[in-house]
């Protein structure tokens, strides 16, 4: 039931614009994978490539044993879940939910069992009689939800499903989204500019950008292992600063960042640390201290309260830097300070080309 | 919490509202008068003007001809309008942004310059056949209300339905059928009562396109004025007031009035 998708050198022109080159990407059976980037990355347009609502000019797509590329969008057999829930507004809820059963020649006793089933597994038994326009965004989501899985796709796919609900709405259909994926081991695409939901939802996450793959991993190896700047920036590595080792003591690191500043780093922390390389810390990974201290000698600038630290705009030799210091002890804009990095809350990036 | 009229106000309305309504009262009037001229207001009361029309061969004609024109018309310019408004919306992205004003056009150009180039390309130049210009003439002037009441109501159809019903395994024109349609009855059957009017009611481009032995109703009307001036020609603007009025109540009570307002 449940298959693999393999995507394999992908890509896709808008008239002579190219949104989408040499994109390759293998989801495993019954694994939820997000496309997380910002508008314009190609995640929307990769969704509707698969979907067949778009045709590549090169590149195959592959559902298990079964080349989709050439195949109509009407007999991919997918499920697709959309940010404006897309349902028919002149269609009962239950017969919104039995739309592919009909189109699939199901009869009727046996669709409106399979229907009542899915109304019931999505909480909505009561609603089937109602019409859309009736319906609450979050309710309307679940019928959206409940019309895609009915059909038992081999695939599901979300297009920012959740981007209409209120916060708080957002973090509970998001559970009851994972919680039908698990529960069916459904191969599932889903498509988010929303970093804490890709992160939250995911197996594996793909983040793109400008119609490719920066780094594909799961949530835990992107959060704390990026592999690249544009996805240390992505998940909150603020600072980057490039440095030069300048000595190798077993397993220290003494290195030199741009204006002279020197720092330890262990190699227990990070892993081998290359020659030349550069440091990505979050702010909380740059802690103030005093201005005798080891550290980046940096000025302090505007000062602002976060409720667990204060967060400080920094002046160093290597460039403009963010850092917290502790609450208790709270400096003025303009003293001295150093910068103290936490391996943590750090990473280790090789420089850009 | 109502506020009271201005005295003014309701002076006003009075006076437009006894402008709109007069001629028609003086129509009614004189087509039930029982004199053999036309004379407001009636003296006597009689129906024969109106079983007159129906005893009228040339009256009796047009009525069948209009009504004609007015159904082929309307059918021919919802075949082509409805598919030309889809596109323009499905599509408005990647179309140039005049496409859709080029459908405007027939109401842009004034009627007359437009009777005049289709008795000259399509009656003459091409030598068809009287009626099938009426129909290919009337389809032209009534395209735009198709076009644009569709255009309309599509232009707020979520596109997605479509994509979401495509996915579920509905083949692309059985999707046309059973998600969008559905979802733009009500200004198809409008575009279809505004098409039909303008196309019962039309004059000027009637006028250069009738021919020997073929005529439409308003054309037969100005025909007969020109010759005679007996009440028949009352009853008769009264019967395509009725008409027209006809169509509208049937509106009405389908989908409201105010749908049109809209």
């Amino acid at each position: 039931m449940t298959q693999p998708l393999t995507i394999d050198r992908l890509s896709a022109h808008y008239g002579k614009v190219q949104v989408l080159e040499d994109f390759s990407l293998k989801i495993a059976a019954g694994e939820l994978v997000s496309l997380l980037g910002a508008s314009g990355c190609g995640k929307t347009t990769t969704l509707r490539l698969i979907a067949g609502f778009l045709e590549p000019t090169g590149g195959t797509i592959r559902l298990g044993e079964q080349d989709l590329t050439r195949l109509p969008a009407h007999r991919r057999n997918i499920g697709l879940v959309f940010q404006n829930y897309a349902l028919f507004p002149h269609l009962t809820v239950a017969e919104n939910v039995g739309f592919g059963l009909k189109q699939r020649g199901v009869a009727l006793p046996e669709r409106e069992a399979r229907v009542t089933e899915m109304l019931g597994r999505v909480e909505l038994t009561d609603l089937g009689d109602r019409l859309p326009a009736a319906l609450s965004g979050g309710q309307r989501q679940r019928v959206a939800l409940a019309r895609a899985l009915v059909i038992e796709p081999p695939l599901l796919m979300f297009d920012e499903p959740l981007s209409n609900l209120d916060a708080k709405l957002r973090v509970g259909m998001r559970a009851e989204i994972r919680q039908m994926q698990r529960a069916n081991g459904t191969t599932s695409v889903f498509v988010t500019h929303d970093q804490e939901e890709a992160f939250s939802i995911s197996d594996r996450v793909a983040i793109m950008q400008a119609g490719r793959i920066m780094q594909f991993d799961t949530p835990e190896t992107l959060y704390s292992r990026p592999a690249n700047a544009f996805v240390a920036r992505f998940v909150g590595f603020e600072n980057l600063i490039e440095m030069r080792v300048v000595a190798r003591k077993g397993d220290l690191v003494e290195a030199e960042a741009a204006g002279g500043a020197l720092l330890t780093l262990s190699q227990a922390d990070f892993g081998a640390i290359p020659d030349a390389f550069v440091l990505g810390a979050r702010p909380e990974g740059l802690v103030v201290a005093g201005p005798d201290a080891p550290g980046i000698p940096a000025t302090l600038g505007l000062r602002s309260y976060l409720g667990r630290a204060y967060q400080y705009l920094c002046d160093s030799p290597a460039g403009p830097l963010t850092a917290q210091g502790p609450l208790g002890a709270a400096q003025e804009a303009g003293s001295a300070a150093r910068l103290q990095p936490v391996a943590a809350q750090c990473c280790i990036l090789a420089p850009e080309a | 919490m109502k506020q009271p009229l201005h005295p003014a106000l309701i002076a006003f309305s009075v006076v437009v509202f006894f402008f709109l309504v007069a001629p028609l009262v003086i129509i009614l009037g004189a087509a039930v008068s029982d004199t053999t001229f036309l004379t407001f207001p009636p003296q006597g009361f009689s129906t024969r003007w109106f079983v007159k029309i129906f005893e009228m061969s040339a009256f009796r004609r047009t009525i069948v001809t209009s009504l004609e024109i007015a159904f082929l018309a309307t059918g021919l310019a919802l075949l082509f309008g409805l598919p030309a408004a889809y596109a323009l919306n499905r599509y408005r992205v990647q179309l140039p942004s005049w496409l859709s004003t080029m459908y405007v056009l027939p109401i842009l150009v004034p009627e007359i310059v437009l009777g005049f180039s289709l008795l000259k390309t399509v009656a003459v130049g091409a030598d068809m056949p009287v009626f099938a210009t009426l129909v290919a003439g009337h389809t032209l002037i009534v395209l735009p209300y198709a076009v644009r009441v569709i255009s309309a109501s599509l232009s707020s159809f979520d596109f997605s339905m479509e994509e979401a019903a495509i996915s579920l395994g509905s083949p692309p024109l059985k999707t046309f059928f059973t998600v969008v349609l559905p979802n733009v009855r009500s200004a198809v059957i409008a575009a279809f009562i505004l098409a039909f009017i303008t196309s019962i009611n039309d004059v000027s481009v009637s006028l250069f396109l009738t021919g020997p032995g073929v005529s439409t109703l308003p054309i037969q009307i100005l025909a007969h004025v020109e010759q005679f001036f007996d009440p028949v020609i009352a009853s008769v603007s009264v019967l395509l007031m009725v008409l027209t009025v006809g169509v509208m109540a049937v509106v009405e009570l389908t989908l409201g009035l105010t749908f049109l307002a809209k």
